[in-house]
């Protein structure tokens, strides 16, 4: 499989080929489904809406629900209106949320539905909220979605309303699965500091079996907690690209101190993580939590040998490809091709520089390493085949070039597409870092075993 | 069996798509509702006319499969078509102009026609499809110039293929589809008529080589002496395509998607068509003497009268073992097409499994008729649901299997259903008597998997 690639790289500029990225909406919807009661909808023709959703069903292995307005030609030529009306209208009658959470795709974007006025002028049950994000997907991805649609929640629902502001910790997750959301909701608990997450998806994609199917599950941010988010202390966004847009709308409009943090991948993104938690509410690190990390450290000490000098390929979304590397450089191995799709700034607010930020740690390691923001695996490809790598890091998409160049590849990031149950265990935090420790060790080992000659072969590794 | 009133149906402009087998208001309704649009706000199953043209051309594998427009409609087809290819694999890249702000503005066909460029250059290949989507058709690219000038340039077939998403839905794409592919075939020089034709020569149309399906049905063809002169498009390339109006006889297996392209080359090749289908133990049988009948030729009627009993002879008794376990199960099926819906509810007949619902996103109304005449008294018959709808039909009549595609997966299983995928995803070929055999197996191990005892606690 692509074994076509060529190896000499010259300069394009006719789009991608097998992009590392994919469309906003989908982002906006996965940030919708972590509001409780809410319904995402697409506004645009069925296919976009179809598409996102089987994407994500595909990832989750969970039902994903969201309406359309279904252009149509005349839609696409007068309007959408119409149809936006319409859909208002019946997705409260049929479905009945407590909020439905508009998004645009290229479509409405480029015929320019005008959705805060159409929002206005639609009839709207007494007590429910229609909210909206644009997310036209000819600017940045499925990352600049998710960001948008999270800034949307606090511009349409954070208010303050106390005078004083709670002991309370707001945490914007970013785009990770429901499992990162729950383990970063157990560390702060643990921390034993209140808090409000939004949006968490945890309890809505990866819920209980329990014979019947439920349209709107247990879990979620319930809108009154945002609508409280106005009134905490901090807020933590975690992972610049997908939720520091968030964080500073809610510090404009509430005058909650932001503060972005990386995603909590690794051993030092979440000590800073905890740090920033003591220091900021004065608490103590329980013993728990020590103890946690202690046997991360014991396990990267039983394991440094394994990584030391190993070259690795490392690409996805731009927050955890981010924490990725700084997490590989603790482990001495060498991040020598690290690529995101998304570009590398976000159109209109500056967040940080990805292939910058990422340079600036290299650097520091004194690894040479190529850097792209904005790239696709064709790219990714041509690299390693000019400086092979020893592991592949990334999303299912990966695996076409693992079978090409015949490396050991762990599956990390969003979608992750042909293996099950990933969605069910963190990556994020100190259990995180160990669970992510056995994927990369048992790849390496895997590989030696395969490798190895009858006389190598070994029952003790 | 459990009465359904159609008054319970969710959505007040959806009653006239779906009705009862048998009750009193499908006897006072005309026929129903197909090929509608679908309701905005719902939360709607369907696809679009770019993914329809996808589909049915992407398994030609030596292709640039180019799509023209933003990232997100290449990178969700991305190799999601679960085509397999005994040579070539140039088609399970994702190809795309990424289109960007200043695209729309200024329009992408500079870009569209560096990106022909730069492809033609890095890969081998003689043919480039061209896929347009909805902001395509909206900032209004002139495809076909860029096409041609592109072909010209480089001396290499590039075909447009008019799929802007909202035109329609997936049978708008087939249609799409089946004009690039009739354009490909269409002979670049000398007449119609000089055309020899290959005798006891056939096309499979409407096979797209899910799981290697297409090697199965050709090698059946061959064991009864019928040359398959190409199939389309499973595991197809350029130059056998070409080579399409040259058979005697077109067969058809997806009429959703390929009923057109046969008409067509009907009128302009003078190649006859026949229906068949490859699903089922039944319908395979049925088709190979329908086809040997076709070409009135003694020794074909006996070779696939052989084949037929050799091969019955061997699933028989596998399909009975099946069967004792699964007698009296009911089964949900909700699929793309009309024609796929028909082979499934004669499949399950075949293993003792009563159908209770049938539901289809782009099912004709000749489709549903046929539907309508194989269904049982009081099945609910529906198009284009929505999985409010599916959840309650299937509950309600108590379905223990809902065959579908990726979004009905999870929905069934929530509910403590078993599930079979007769889409894209599925990993076993389900045509031919093999497939009758595997079809009965999947049905089998998903209906008595020992799961649904801790999921129905
Ligand atoms: S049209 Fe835009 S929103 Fe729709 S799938 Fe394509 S890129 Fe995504
Ligand atoms: S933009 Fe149009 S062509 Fe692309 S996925 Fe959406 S509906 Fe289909």
């Amino acid at each position: 499989m692509l074994d076509s690639t060529p190896k000499e790289i010259i300069e394009r500029k006719g789009g991608m080929i097998n992009p590392a990225k994919t469309c906003q909406p989908i982002g906006a919807m996965y940030a919708a489904l972590g509001i409780h009661k809410c319904l995402p909808h697409s506004h645009g023709s069925q296919g976009c809406c179809s598409y996102h959703r089987m994407h994500l069903t595909r990832h989750f292995r969970d039902p994903v629900m969201a309406s359309t307005s279904s252009f149509t030609e005349g839609a696409s030529v007068f309007g959408g209106v119409a149809n936006l009306k319409t859909a208002i209208k019946n997705v409260f009658s049929i479905y009945n949320p407590d909020v439905m959470a508009v998004h645009t795709t290229c479509l409405s974007e480029t015929i320019g539905d005008d959705i805060p006025k159409i929002i206005k002028t639609s009839e709207v049950p007494e007590g429910k909220l229609v909210i909206h994000t644009n997310t036209p997907s000819y600017q940045g991805s499925h990352i600049t979605g998710f960001s948008n649609m999270t800034k949307s929640m606090v511009s349409y629902l954070c208010e303050v309303t106390k005078e004083v502001k709670e002991e309370r910790v707001n945490l914007i997750p970013g785009f990770i699965n429901p499992s990162d959301m729950r383990e970063i909701k157990r560390l702060t608990k643990l921390m034993g500091i209140d808090f409000i997450m939004f949006p968490d998806t945890s309890g809505v994609l990866d819920t209980p079996m329990t014979g019947e199917f439920i349209m709107y599950p247990a879990g979620g941010t319930k809108i009154e907690d945002i609508r409280e988010a106005g009134n905490s202390k901090v807020t933590l966004a975690l992972g610049s690209y997908a939720s520091s847009d968030a964080a500073n709308t809610l510090e404009r409009k509430c005058k909650v101190p932001a503060f972005t943090m990386k995603t909590p991948i690794g051993i030092k993104a979440t000590d800073e993580l905890i740090m920033m938690l003591r220091q900021k509410f004065t608490q103590e690190v329980p013993y728990e939590l020590e103890e946690e990390r202690g046997q991360l450290v014991d396990i990267m000490t039983d394991n440094h040998f394994q990584f030391h000098g190993k070259k690795v390929a490392v690409f996805g979304d731009p927050d955890i490809v981010v924490a990725m590397t700084e997490f590989l450089l603790d482990l001495g191995m060498l991040p020598v091709h690290v690529l995101t799709g998304t570009p590398g700034m976000t159109i209109g607010v500056s967040v940080g520089n990805f292939e910058a930020e990422i340079k600036a740690m290299l650097d520091e390691a004194g690894v040479k390493g190529r850097v792209k923001a904005a790239g696709d695996l064709f790219e990714l490809h041509q690299w390693i085949k000019n400086e092979p790598v020893d592991l592949l890091i990334g999303n299912t998409y990966g695996k076409y070039i693992a079978r090409a160049e015949d490396l050991p590849f762990v599956r990390v990031g969003f979608p992750v597409l042909d293996r099950s149950v990933h969605s069910y265990f963190p990556i994020v935090g100190y259990k995180g870092a160990m669970r992510l420790l056995e994927m990369i060790t048992n790849a390496l080992l895997e590989r030696q075993d395969r490798d190895a000659s009858d006389e190598d072969f070994e029952l003790v590794m | 069996m459990q009465a359904i009133k159609l008054t319970d149906a969710l959505i007040e402009e959806r009653k006239n798509s779906i009705t009862v087998k048998g009750s009193v208001e499908a006897k006072q309704k005309q026929s129903l509702t197909c090929d509608a649009e679908s309701v905005a706000g719902c939360v709607s199953q369907r696809a679009c006319v770019y993914c329809g043209a996808r589909v049915v051309l992407n398994p030609v594998t030596d292709a640039i499969h180019l799509v023209h427009g933003p990232i997100g409609c290449s990178s969700y087809t991305w190799d999601i078509r679960g085509s397999l290819s005994s040579a070539a694999d140039l088609y399970r890249n994702s190809f795309c102009t990424d289109l960007k702000e200043h695209d729309i503005i200024f329009g992408g066909e500079k870009k569209l026609a560096f990106a022909i460029d730069e492809l033609v250059r890095k890969y081998d290949s003689r043919l480039v499809f061209v896929y347009s989507t909805c902001v395509v058709g909206v900032i209004g690219d002139d495809l076909e110039a860029v096409c041609k000038a592109a072909a010209e340039k480089h001396n290499i077939e590039v075909i447009p293929v008019q799929s802007s998403g909202f035109i329609g839905n997936k049978s708008a794409g087939y249609r799409a589809a089946c004009d690039s592919l009739l354009r490909l075939i269409e002979p670049n020089s000398g007449d119609v008529k000089d055309i020899v034709k290959i005798p006891d020569s056939i096309n499979y149309l409407g096979d797209f080589n899910l799981a290697g399906e297409v090697w199965i049905i050709k090698s059946y063809l061959e064991q009864i002496g019928v040359k398959v002169n190409v199939a389309f498009t499973g595991d197809s390339h350029c130059d056998a395509l070409k080579k399409a109006p040259a058979a005697a006889l077109n067969i058809v297996q997806c009429a959703g998607s390929m009923r057109y392209l046969a008409q067509k080359m009907e009128e302009i090749y003078d190649i006859p068509c026949l229906n068949i289908s490859f699903i089922g133990l039944q319908d395979t049988a049925d088709s190979l003497r329908k086809i040997a009948d076709w070409f009135s030729n003694e020794a074909m009627l006996k070779r696939a009268e052989k084949l037929i009993e050799k091969k019955t002879a061997e699933v028989k008794p596998l399909l009975r073992n099946y069967r004792k376990k699964l007698e009296g199960k009911k089964a949900a099926i909700f699929v793309g097409g009309g024609f796929k819906a028909v082979s499934l509810i004669k499949q399950f007949k075949e293993i003792g499994i009563d159908v209770v619902m049938v539901g289809t996103q782009t099912g004709s109304q000749e489709e549903y008729e046929t539907i309508n005449d194989l269904a049982d008294e009081g099945t609910v018959i529906l198009d284009d649901a929505n999985p409010s709808e599916l959840e309650k039909f299937m509950t309600e009549k108590g379905a223990d299997l809902l065959v579908g595609g990726v979004k009905e997966r999870p929905l069934a299983y929530k509910l403590g259903m078993a599930f079979i995928d007769h889409n894209h995803d599925r990993k076993h070929p389900l045509s031919g008597f093999v497939g009758a055999v595997n079809f009965a197996k999947e049905v089998y191990s998903t209906v008595c998997s020992p799961v649904w005892k801790y999921a129905k606690d």
